[in-house]
């Protein structure tokens, strides 16, 4: 069965173009519907219940990060791909702190889109290297920084920073499977791992880069 | 939050505050009449939020709270005002002779203030600054209202004769002056504000406006003229792509050219320069940052060759740079997915990876790794030891 997704962008001729990539390279994925709004979004997910929502980060009326908190209390089993065209750490951390299960940006190849699409469906997370990046600099241990208190939510174990450190450097999962000689689906349970710290954890370095919101 | 200009019997507090918190209006005015039992609680939080929660100035249906309504919330608010005087002159927290002339004094402010709100709403409506006849009455009362109250304090106050009676008539008149010019004061500030503010949006826009025209605008009509040819556009884009996320994103590489102070800008200033020499795309990851000491300006200049060796021989159109800094150390990995070649098999005459890159490192106690074969793509894995006393 292919993957439904529904498309949220306040651009309409981006929306155009990725339904048409869609469409054309694949029947892995359906778009089901689009809206251009955070209000059209929250009704159209609402009634199309697709299994993915491609998210754009910057939209009026609180834009990305609003679309999530209205539906994730709603509708749970809908899961959030972020797919924008900023990479600045405050975009990225605070839509997935707000629930999204990965962050690709707008100059991703189609193959790749529909990659990630059909990965965050399967309950895996997506980090693009930046993404991967502003994390294992969140965790990064730093003289001086505000003391760690939950262990098993404000640090990485060794195995993830390896992980990290791989999807930074732009590796895929077979090939970060096979660099530390671990099964594709490890890899998948780690960086799933990360990604459940990245959206729970206390550090500062989360928390400021997901209140800093800057007016573009 | 803000205060209702409809459906309001006082100020709108009330049905402002219940709006807010999602809460029925009846028990919010519940709530503000028990709590002026206690010493007036009530009506001074009352007071508060009037003074200092603007009126919605969006223009809802001017809709009349019903009748009913009307009265339950005008029986509540008689109900407050009396049990706090009761209670007041029950506990003694206040003797008569303060109680009577205070209540008449915050009732004629209350017609006064309530007439600013008016004239502000009528404003909106209309546009008309004057007030009309009625207005200055209703104001003029209000104000009336205010002296006398405060001529009985002191008329009964005299003799009490507990405090100097100058200095008390002198306070009672400035509190009492205060007390009327409030809506005066606040509008004063929130006019101030708004003005500022509007003043900061324009000069904001006009800064976008010329940094657009003078990146965007131009780069679009160099594109057009080179339509021509693909590669050029792609450069173009590319470098308008950088310039406009490092000025709206606040990642300030500095000018090209301009010497670089840290690491993290050294890579990012190596990494355009490829980009527009050779119309590739180069993604650079860099997690931590240090200061850019000579080992590092060496590793800087390694990766840039490393970076240009993918640009020319690997075939690809994009390169990636992953950079960590470490206490002990940085690495640097400059990777593509090309061709890749046998190490074996390069000439000895091709010195790039051999003269620019291995004898960069060794010169300053770095160490460099290469992973490629035929098919594979190419990774240069580049590491330099920080300097002790340079660590951070």
């Amino acid at each position: 069965m292919s993957v439904r997704v529904f498309l949220v962008d306040d651009h309409a001729l981006f929306r155009a173009g990725v339904r048409a990539e869609l469409d054309t390279i694949t029947d892995e994925v359906e778009v089901v519907g689009e809206a251009g709004s955070v209000g059209e979004a929250v009704a159209g997910i609402a009634h199309h219940r697709p299994d993915v929502v491609l998210l754009d980060v910057h939209m009026p009326d609180g834009g990305g990060a609003e679309v999530l908190r209205q539906i994730r209390t709603k509708i749970p089993e809908v899961t959030f791909l972020a797919l924008s065209v900023s990479d600045a750490a405050e975009d990225v951390i605070n839509v997935i702190r707000a629930g999204a299960r990965g962050y690709v940006t707008k100059t991703i190849s189609s193959q790749e889109l529909v990659r990630a699409v059909v990965r965050v469906s399967e309950g895996d997370a997506v980090f693009s290297p930046r993404l991967a990046g502003f994390v294992l600099d969140a965790f990064a241990d730093r003289p001086g920084a505000a003391p760690i208190s939950d262990p098993e939510l404000d640090l990485l174990t060794p195995r993830e920073r390896d992980v990290l450190r791989l999807l930074a450097r732009g590796y895929a999962y077979k090939e970060i499977a096979s660099e530390l000689f671990i099964s594709v689906k490890t890899v998948e349970t780690h960086v799933s791992s990360v990604l459940r710290k990245t959206q729970l954890s206390n550090r500062y370095e989360l928390s400021r880069w997901a209140t800093d919101r800057r007016l573009v | 939050m803000r205060r209702r200009r409809t459906g309001r019997v006082v100020a709108g507090v009330a049905s402002g505050l219940a709006d807010h918190l999602g809460a029925p209006v009846f028990w919010v005015r519940a709530v503000f009449a028990v709590l002026a039992a206690f010493s007036g609680a009530g009506i001074i939080a009352y007071g508060l939020f009037w003074m200092f929660v603007p009126q919605s100035a969006v223009v809802e249906p001017e809709t009349e709270a019903d009748r009913k309504e009307w009265q339950q919330a005008v029986g509540l608010a008689a109900l407050g005002v009396g049990v706090a005087v009761f209670t007041g002159l029950l506990g003694g927290t206040w003797s008569g002779w303060v109680t009577g002339p205070v209540a008449v004094a915050l009732v004629g402010a209350a017609v006064v203030w309530r007439e600013a709100d008016e004239a502000q709403r009528r404003r909106w409506r209309d546009g008309a600054f004057s007030q009309g006849k009625a207005g200055i009455v209703r104001t003029t009362a209000g104000g009336a209202l205010v002296v006398a109250g405060v001529a009985a304090f002191l008329v009964v106050n005299d003799s009490v004769q507990n405090l100097s009676s100058v200095v008390l008539s002198v306070l009672a008149t400035l509190i009492g002056v205060a007390v009327l010019t409030v809506p005066l004061w606040m509008r004063l500030v929130r006019d101030l504000d708004a003005e500022r503010r509007a003043r900061i949006r324009t000069e904001e826009r006009a800064e976008i406006a010329a940094h657009l025209h003078d990146s965007v605008l131009q780069t679009l009509a160099l594109i057009q003229k080179q339509s021509e040819s693909p590669r050029e556009v792609k450069r173009l884009a590319r470098s308008q792509e950088r310039e406009l996320r490092s000025w709206l994103y606040g990642r300030d590489l500095g000018e090209l050219g301009e010497q670089p102070a840290t690491i993290s800008v050294a890579i990012a200033q190596t990494c355009a320069e490829v980009e527009d020499a050779f119309a590739i795309a180069v993604s650079q990851v860099v997690v931590g940052d240090c200061e850019l000491e000579d080992g590092m300006f060496a590793l800087v200049q390694a990766s840039k060759e490393a970076v240009v060796n993918a640009a020319k021989h690997a075939g690809v159109g994009e390169v990636s740079v992953y950079a960590e800094v470490e206490p002990d150390k940085v690495t640097v990995f400059v990777r593509d997915r090309g061709k890749g070649f046998d190490p074996d098999a390069v000439p000895e005459d091709r010195h790039g990876l051999a003269g620019s890159i291995r004898g960069r490192m060794d010169r300053h106690g770095g160490e460099v790794r290469l992973r490629t074969a035929p098919g594979e793509g190419t990774e240069v894995q580049l590491e330099m030891p920080r300097k002790t006393e340079a660590r951070t």
